[in-house]
């Protein structure tokens, strides 16, 4: 069993509004240094294989199709070992 | 002319679609279940709104795999004429069948109101009983209706005119041009933030939304030479 931990966040160029939200949130509880907050999404997914080349590729298949909407997102991901 | 309402798990707004149909359009009109894997029946399909299977992951996003779906496509090539309201516009553009996406509201509140539109394009199946720039009122109920698409992409909606409902006075949801709806090249796919259906008696506020499907029923009968009574 391999584990596929997957990162999906907005592009750089699409603008963040929960994000945004978030900095002005840690601006007003003093973390100052807050210069920007993107937010995204992570997923895990095991995968009944012990084949790492071939999760890698599933996997990315996955995220194309259905994990990101690559108009607005980007992905990307890890295999590690279950 | 047989008309259907693709009801998806999570799907609120398939009754208002339904009785809009019936009221203002006299035509057959069924609910089609998303696991139905034939549209051969219908010349007119309509995707409702609601939060198709809890819109999680992304609104439409798994809608868009339901069998029926794989119909709507296959539909849209045949040059039936679809229109997506709300969620239903944000699964066509999950699907492909529409560029760009829809994003969270740049106020990330849910936004239930009338909204203003222009009706940019009048000349399509779906608005031809619109003047051009006419100014209408249809309400909007969404949190995640700021369309979004590349500058590329803009370009060519703008030059292809397919940009047909922009808000007028206020950008609720931030949307890019204040777009609220767009349609396909080939014009027989129309997708908007903004709901029609909820619009279509004057005890509703509004009727302006019932000339969408006077314009549906015209350009039907005009494809198949029925001649109108009306």
């Amino acid at each position: 069993m391999l584990k596929a931990t997957v990162y999906v966040t907005l592009r750089e160029s699409v603008l963040d509004p929960q994000g945004h939200a978030i900095q002005g949130a840690l601006h007003s509880l003093g973390f100052d240094e807050v210069k920007g907050v993107r937010i995204g999404k992570y997923l895990e997914v095991n995968v009944d294989t012990t084949d790492k080349a071939q999760a890698e590729e599933r996997v990315r298949e996955m995220c194309e199709k259905l994990l990101a909407n690559t108009v607005i997102e980007d992905y990307r991901f890890e295999i590690l070992e279950g | 002319m047989r008309v259907a309402v693709i009801q998806f798990p999570g799907s609120n707004a398939d009754v208002d679609m339904y009785q809009a149909v019936e009221d203002i359009m006299g035509a057959p009109v069924d609910y089609v279940w998303h696991s139905h894997n034939d549209l051969s029946a219908y010349d007119i399909i309509l995707l409702p709104g609601g939060f198709s299977y809890g819109d999680y992951l992304r609104c439409g996003a798994v809608a868009r795999f339901s069998p029926v779906m794989e119909q709507v496509i296959k539909a849209a090539e045949e040059g039936k004429l679809i229109l997506g309201v709300c969620n239903g516009f944000q699964i066509l553009t999950e699907a492909g069948l529409l560029p760009g996406a829809l994003l969270r509201n740049a106020s990330l509140k849910f936004l239930c109101k009338l909204s203003e539109l222009r009706v940019v394009n009048n000349s399509t199946a779906f608005t031809q009983d619109y003047s051009q720039d006419e100014v209408i009122q249809i309400p909007i109920a969404h949190g995640e209706g700021n369309y979004f698409c590349d500058e590329e992409t803009l370009a060519k909606l703008q030059a292809n005119n397919q940009i047909v409902f922009c808000y007028e006075n206020e950008n609720p949801n931030g949307s890019i041009n204040g777009i609220a709806g767009i349609i396909n090249e080939r014009g027989n796919v129309l997708g908007m933030m903004p709901h029609p259906e909820r619009a279509v008696h004057a005890w509703m506020t509004s009727d302006d939304g019932k000339r969408m499907f006077t314009s549906i029923l015209k350009t039907w009968r005009e494809k198949n030479g029925v001649t109108t009574n009306a």
